[in-house]
């Protein structure tokens, strides 16, 4: 860093959570490419290693003039974005006063509750509603089944989140484009249906209550193409 | 062409710690890089293996890592290699002796701790090596510095003569953050230069190094004082000084933005008088380091009065809260040490799991029905996962190739009602191959008796999927020399009887082999052959599901560990003896099923069938 450099700056906080294998990490990649194609200095940072293994999964994205920190400090992230119920409610404190929430209804128990071990929350949107948060809740999952395959889903997210965000929608849709085009050209327009349908269904959600979730095994199928992007 | 290199000089990009430093070694002109894969370093030789020009190689661990790189510099090559924190103590026998002859081409390490443990059995401050090898370390704060400190760590290790260290940590290695690039240099050859009295570490030639190694401290410290690699940051309020490194000084500069820091971009040798000299220019100085007081105390010793761990904690990540609060009680604040505000302890915990159709799954659910008669010995690796629920079939694990070793103490020294149990050790076909091979032909050599399982998925799969010899191929995805286990663990001793491959998708053959194996006084080498179904190499076969009617809810399946099951509901029954039982009844996420057939075979009412009969041949018994 220059030593001149000074945090006077806002800078935007972004927190992304979720289970290994979900696409977490791609999202945020998109994300943070977005805030630097807009001119932003940034910082992305993730835990990986042995999470990924259907483990929990964040990733902090951090944008602004001039970033600083590595990581989110405690309870100042801008966004929480929850591609599980309950782990945006393991997360939601990480919120600032004011923060905005949007939050993929999709509940997805691990093997530990099947076993018997812990509970899972009868209701993760409910509880994250009781808390009086600007909450998005998107069924991420049905969008994505209904315009062809689950993997669709973090792309769907990020449709929810890009109007929540200090940065163009449109430039982003069109990176989420671009970046299948380059690598899955067939799969680009059915991302950017996704794109849109996310958009659509967080602007639909204000106010709305949240749908009623599926269940999966996992971010498994995920964790069969760990990293890998919504729609691979 | 090559994506890579058409970045052009000046050009800024979004890399990561990791990649970088790969650019920057790549810029540097290096010929040979090397590493064993190894969290949160990985990603330096996975990327470097996409630049041109750069050979880069898996070794089988760090040891022989750091001594292929030795031999390129004395070749006169640029020569690096990378290592995850652990993998240094690996690799410390050439390292301790080699930094008393140094180096010819120049050779840079770069060893990243896992501050915070996300992904290791330790929280070592790799730091101290520095000191211990009198060699420079230097610590870059993110992934800007990581390949700017890259380059001069290879300047300053042609002009000092020795192998100069550069310390990461998780946090610059895994963080993503805008790096401007350069163009790649081509550094003329220096050819090797003979000369056995520097390169032949016979005692006499030893000794007379050291009277070199100390004047080259000298240059070190000198040089270390007025590294352009350490700054000094302005603040307003000169009440607290801080001496940061790091990513702590990037977090430090955020908590505490009017405090001025003297940022030390090289932390050993630690460069005392111009931290003395900056500390009289404020009030108290506070020393902010990850993780252990490696330059507190070494201004403490020179006379210097800072604070340190007495004000900040010893263990995990200085983040800015840790920093905030941590000052604030400094001044006197009363800061309430309320829980932070990370992850909601009341919601249940979500460990890592095994993969459906996972072929360590049937392994140690084998392992946990015979728990009562063995002790198991663990070792590295995605198996490691072994420990946790269902299967709790892990009593050790300590670190690379340990699961063999200490299986022959176990099975040597256990006494009182352990006499009578079996001794297992599991360890996967990489870890093996690092480190584990020694301890077999020891275990053979001195006639123990313990059973070895060599959990072969064919990859390094805990950091991601990575080639080792075992594989049959290279970095670059060429095809290798590919090492024949069974062939190898018989030229060791084991006798052929006793070496067993084994498919661990026929479960009860699996079973029936372990209780075998367990039950003969000598030892034994059973290897699993299925690989890992993160991989190409693994071909998906049918789904399964569960035919609800014929679901009795005994739970068997469910201790397969396998993530692709589910309880559907729970009810409580009460058995013919007058206990009460609880009873799960399942389904598969068919969806997410490999059809690998574990639960198949715990299931006794034959519930689970496949989910398209005319698709699954293997299953047409059911």
């Amino acid at each position: 860093m220059s030593p001149e450099t000074r945090p006077e700056a806002r800078v935007t906080n972004v927190l992304l959570c979720g289970i290994g294998g979900q696409g977490v990490l791609t999202a945020a990649e998109l994300l943070a490419r977005a805030a630097v194609a807009a001119g932003h200095d940034a910082k992305k940072t993730e835990v990986a290693g042995m999470a990924q293994r259907g483990g929990v999964v964040t990733s902090h994205l951090r944008f602004g003039p001039r970033v600083l920190a590595p990581a989110i400090p405690d309870g100042e992230a801008d966004l929480l974005i929850g591609f599980e119920a309950a782990e945006a409610l393991r997360w939601v404190g990480q919120l600032r006063p004011g923060g905005t929430a949007v939050v993929n209804g999709l509940r997805v128990k691990p093997p530990v509750v099947h076993q018997g071990l812990f509970a899972y929350p009868d209701d993760p949107v409910g509880a994250l509603r009781a808390r009086g948060l600007d909450l998005r809740v998107v069924e991420a999952r049905d969008i994505a089944e209904s315009l062809g395959t689950h993997r669709l889903m973090n792309t769907v997210m990020l449709g929810a989140a890009a109007d929540l965000l200090p940065l163009s929608p449109a430039d982003l849709r069109a990176l989420v484009v671009e970046s299948f085009r380059v690598r899955k050209p067939a799969l680009a327009d059915l991302n950017g249906r996704a794109f849109d349908a996310g958009r659509t269904a967080a602007a639909d959600s204000l106010g709305g209550a949240g749908g009623t979730a599926g269940e999966t095994a996992l971010g498994a199928g995920a964790v069969a193409t760990p990293m890998a992007s919504a729609a691979d | 062409m090559n994506a890579l290199t058409e970045i052009a000089a000046g050009g800024r990009v979004l890399l990561s710690g990791n990649e970088a430093v790969a650019r920057a070694v790549w810029e540097a002109g290096a010929a040979l890089a090397t590493a064993y894969p190894g969290t949160p370093s990985t990603e330096i030789l996975e990327t470097l293996a996409r630049y041109p020009d750069v050979d880069a190689q898996w070794s089988v661990n760090e040891k022989v890592s750091l001594e292929v790189a030795i031999g390129a510099s004395l070749a006169g090559a640029r020569a690096f290699c990378a290592m995850k924190h652990v993998g240094m103590n690996v690799a410390a026998d050439a390292l301790m002796s080699q930094a008393l002859a140094g180096c010819h081409g120049g050779l840079v390490l770069a060893v990243a701790d896992d501050v915070g443990l996300s992904s290791s059995q330790n929280e070592q401050d790799s730091r101290y090596w520095g000191r211990f090898a009198h060699l420079p370390m230097l610590e870059p704060a993110d992934a800007q510095e990581a390949h700017a400190f890259t380059l001069a760590a290879f300047a300053l290790s042609e002009e000092v003569g020795c192998p100069v260290i550069l310390r990461l940590t998780t946090r610059v290695c895994h963080v993503k953050t805008v790096v401007a690039v350069g163009e790649r240099l081509a550094p003329p050859p220096r050819g090797f230069i003979r000369d056995p009295r520097r390169w032949v570490m016979l005692p006499v030639n030893a000794k007379a190094m050291l009277p070199k190694q100390d004047a080259r401290d000298a240059t070190l410290r000198a040089l270390a004082e007025d590294s352009p690699l350490t700054t000094e940051l302005e603040g307003s309020d000169r009440s607290l000084g801080l001496v940061a490194s790091g990513p702590a000084a990037l977090s430090a500069r955020e908590a505490l933005p009017e405090a001025p820091i003297l940022k030390l971009g090289q932390t050993w040798p630690v460069p005392v008088d111009r931290i003395r000299a900056f500390g009289e220019t404020v009030d108290r100085l506070l020393v902010v380091e990850e993780t252990e007081p490696l330059v507190e105390e070494t201004l403490k010793a020179a006379g210097v009065a800072v604070l340190g761990k007495d004000v900040l904690p010893r263990h995990g990540e200085l983040s800015v809260r840790v920093l905030r609060d941590s000052v604030a009680r400094l001044r006197g604040a009363v800061v309430a040490d309320a829980a932070p505000a990370g992850p909601d302890p009341d919601v249940f915990p979500r460990p890592p799991t095994m993969c459906p159709g996972c072929p360590h799954l049937s392994p140690f659910y084998c392992l946990s029905k015979l728990r009562r008669g063995v002790l198991i010995a663990g070792d590295i690796g995605c198996y490691t996962l072994g420990a946790g629920h269902p299967w709790q079939a892990m009593d050790t694990c300590t670190c690379m190739g340990a699961s063999v070793t200490m299986a022959q103490g176990l099975a040597m020294a256990k006494g009182g009602e352990d006499a009578r149990k079996a001794v297992v050790a599991v360890i996967g076909d990489s870890t093996f191959l690092h480190m584990g091979m020694q301890g077999l032909l020891n275990l053979v050599y001195n006639r123990a008796n313990v059973t070895v399982m060599i959990l072969d998925n064919r990859t390094v799969a805990m950091t991601g999927g990575q080639e080792h010899p075992g594989t049959g191929f290279d970095i670059h995805g060429q095809e290798a020399p590919r090492v024949d286990f069974v062939a190898l663990v018989q030229a060791m001793g084991v006798k052929p009887e006793r070496v067993h491959a084994v498919d661990p998708y026929e479960l009860p053959a699996l079973f029936r082999l372990i209780r075998q194996e367990t039950q003969v006084p000598e030892v034994s080498v059973i290897i699993t052959n299925q690989p890992c179904v993160l991989t190409d190499r693994h071909t998906p076969r049918p789904a399964l599901t569960v035919v609800e009617d014929e679901c009795t809810g005994c739970g068997s399946c469910i201790n397969t560990g396998c993530p692709a099951i589910q309880v559907t509901r729970r009810e409580t029954t009460t058995t013919k003896s007058g206990h009460s039982k609880e009873l799960a009844f399942v389904r598969i996420d068919s969806a997410f099923c490999t059809g690998c057939n574990a639960c198949v075979e715990t299931c006794a009412p034959n519930a689970i069938v496949p989910l398209n009969p005319a698709a699954h041949p293997r299953l047409e018994k059911v």
